[in-house]
């Protein structure tokens, strides 16, 4: 691309914007949906940074082994689930604090991945497919991953699930008020683990994008904090699955303005915009909290800590 | 005034807090719940020996050499001691930013961020006094640092107390934040143009570092983090401000009611919290580094929450978890010259500690035999 862009001057901004919104967006719009179930069930996981390396080392290693990057995004989902198996068992646990789970994950999740992909950091993995869609002659064709329309339709069904469908009462009811939802019978247990354990497999996918598309290859540095960023994200979002979609569309964007606008030769605050989603996450939390409310939203499991 | 979240949260604090060491004790040598305290953790520590014993044996390594080759890493001769000592000192200083707001009823991670901060603001500052004697230097510096920090921390404490926002999420924020000034700073505004590689600020000048203690390669971040440790405890347990600190955490309304001033005590107590991670960072800087650069975000801050976790948010417990995970961060490098075991086993090791003994948190009250019997 960077070729190309050299005829077409400044276009190459929003360009490589847009680019960068479907190529750096994927991994944030997979664990935040990760994220997003899991918190909707009324528990938090700081844990899914962890969860993403798990994820991206065990894809790159099955995509090497077995040759199909798909069946690597299979085993990073399976590989994901393990580690929520862990989380969801122990938060559940009474006295145990989620938060000091979530950061003894990171530590042992990505302790797992180093050790066990060590000796895939050289070996090249096959990688999933490019779907290639122009946008003119003169213009360079955007190069997005099927994994991205997966994660769009995702978005929009676990929209669908949370407003429409029996079980997304029950993860919605259980979030808001776990008393009330065991009153009903629900089973508060089943659906925060079931909530847990599908949350992580979707970050594992989102590991795997890291190491079999974009940047494409395994190593200790594959993730910059996208499971971290996630986590902001979905408070960004407001807990809404498709909001999801455009914050971590958004926050691709952003990822990807830096780079452009060094390109051009805009280089003052490379470094410090790094942080925008956090500060944007912060400002929408100062902007929109109060003593009176927490942020409209927020499941009411997790009022005393959003 | 109070708002509800807040209120709800108060009360779940609670239960933490009773068994913590601040509570009231019942009369009597109370050997059972004592026993209870002795056998839990160490179980917990036994049943994540095994584990990771396990993990060894199945990388086909000889787990009991591996624990060898760790412990004499970690504690097997004085110098190998000095040197988990030194980790051990940021630890402390960091686990108290988290130990202390937990008993104003706060969850706060922004440990990082103040050590980060601290050591960036100590840095600059230490820059332009290079004609000063070493010791108002280094005085300043740290002053500095801890301001920073204190600063740093205060302003999660002031969007929870004046805007309701979450604290462990705003502090999380703020410590990316900090993390992207300082790679600001060191690329741009203080970069040493001779660091290449890895970009950082223009040095320290050498004889205003902070110097070893006697002929020891131990720092004096050490003495200050032990020093931090008894002073938070002493200010938590012994005083007038840390009894109001406690009388928050236990019921936020009782303590207005009484006429604590909890705005300003939070402000204070964050600030106080802050400044440690803060001093660290100087430390960090002056004893080790000696510039301001990505060294700085070595992950003292997170692993500090940890310590405080595990310590029950104790101030003298944090002293001796952070001394033996400063033996299990010192003993990293000896599984791969040794045993062939990647780096990363020491933070599998680390993980399931971590995990086992958080787990072994619910077991508390659990079994009849440790439970008091009424007379």
């Amino acid at each position: 691309m960077s070729s190309a862009s050299a005829g077409i001057g400044w276009l190459a901004v929003p360009l490589a914007i847009l680019a960068g919104a479907f190529r750096g967006g994927t991994p944030f719009l997979f664990v935040s949906l990760g994220e997003c179930l899991t918190e909707k069930s009324g528990k938090i996981n700081l844990g899914l940074e962890g969860v993403l390396l798990f994820g991206a080392m065990s894809g790159y290693a099955i995509s090497y082994k077995t040759g199909s990057p798909w069946l690597g995004v299979l085993a990073a989902a399976c590989g994901g689930a393990c580690l929520g198996v862990v989380h969801a068992w122990l938060t559940q646990k009474p006295k145990v604090n989620d938060i000091a789970v979530g950061i003894a994950m990171i530590i042992f999740g990505s302790g797992i991945a180093f050790f066990l992909g060590k000796p895939f950091i050289q070996p090249l993995a096959p990688q999933l497919p490019t779907i290639k869609i122009g946008l003119g002659d003169r213009l360079p064709s955007l190069d997005i991953c099927p994994l991205f329309f997966v994660g769009v339709a995702l978005a929009f069904a676990l929209h669908w699930f949370f407003g429409a469908t029996r079980w997304g009462m029950f993860v919605r009811a259980v979030g808001d008020k776990a008393e009330a939802a065991r009153a009903l019978g629900i089973s508060v247990w089943r659906v925060r683990t079931a909530s847990i354990v599908t949350g992580s497999a979707l970050a594992g996918i989102g590991g795997a994008y890291l190491s079999l598309f974009y940047p494409g290859s395994w190593n200790e540095r594959v993730s910059s904090g996208q499971g971290m960023i996630a986590v902001a994200l979905v408070i960004f979002a407001r807990w809404n699955p498709v909001h999801c979609l455009w914050a971590s569309l958004l926050f691709g964007g952003a990822q990807a303005l830096g780079p452009a606008l060094q390109s051009v030769g805009v280089t003052s605050y490379y470094y410090l915009f790094n942080a925008s989603p956090f500060i944007l996450t912060l400002a929408v939390m100062i902007l929109t909290c109060s003593n009176k409310r927490s942020l409209s939203g927020t499941p009411g499991g997790l009022i005393d800590r959003t | 005034m109070v708002d509800n979240a807040q209120l709800k949260k108060a009360g779940s604090l609670l239960e933490p807090l009773s068994s913590s060491s601040f509570s009231g004790k019942r009369s009597g040598f109370q050997w059972r719940s004592r026993m209870e305290s002795i056998v839990i953790p160490t179980g917990a520590i036994l049943v994540s020996l095994a584990a990771f014993g396990a993990f060894c044996a199945l990388a086909g390594a000889d787990p009991f050499s591996v624990y060898a080759s760790i412990y004499k890493a970690a504690f097997g001769s004085w110098y190998s001691f000095q040197n988990t000592l030194v980790r051990s000192a940021p630890l402390m200083l960091c686990a108290l930013a988290t130990a202390i707001p937990f008993h104003l009823g706060l969850v706060m991670i922004g440990n990082e961020g103040a050590l980060v901060i601290g050591g960036l603001c100590a840095t600059v500052v230490g820059l332009q006094l290079p004609t000063a004697s070493p010791l108002t230097a280094q005085i300043v510096m740290a002053v500095v640092g801890m301001i920073a920090g204190g600063l740093w921390l205060t302003i999660s404490g002031a969007l929870k107390q004046y805007r309701g926002v979450n604290e462990t999420i705003s502090s999380l924020m703020m410590n990316y934040i900090a993390i992207a000034i300082l790679n600001q700073a060191i690329n741009t505004w203080i970069r040493d143009p001779s660091s290449l590689n890895k970009p950082s600020s223009y040095p320290i000048p050498d004889e205003q570092m902070l110097q070893p203690i006697g002929d020891t390669t131990i720092h004096w971040g050490l003495v200050f983090g032990l020093i931090a440790c008894l002073l938070a405890w002493v200010l938590l347990s012994q005083t007038t401000l840390g009894f109001q600190i406690r009388t928050i955490g236990g019921n936020v309304r009782a303590a207005q009611i009484a006429g604590i001033p909890v705005g300003r005590i939070t402000l204070i107590t964050c600030f106080l919290a802050g400044a440690f991670p803060g001093l660290a960072g100087m430390v960090e800087v002056a004893a080790i580094h000696g510039r301001a650069n990505e060294s700085l975000n070595a992950w003292y801050g997170y692993s500090g929450i940890l310590v405080a976790f595990l310590a029950r948010q104790s101030p003298l417990g944090c002293i001796l978890i952070s001394i033996l995970l400063g033996g299990l961060l010192a003993s990293g490098g000896i599984l791969q010259r040794d045993h062939h075991l990647p780096d990363a086993a020491i933070m599998v090791f680390q993980g399931l500690v971590f995990l086992v003994i958080l787990y072994s948190e619910s077991l508390y009250g659990k079994w009849k035999v440790f439970q008091e019997r009424d007379a």
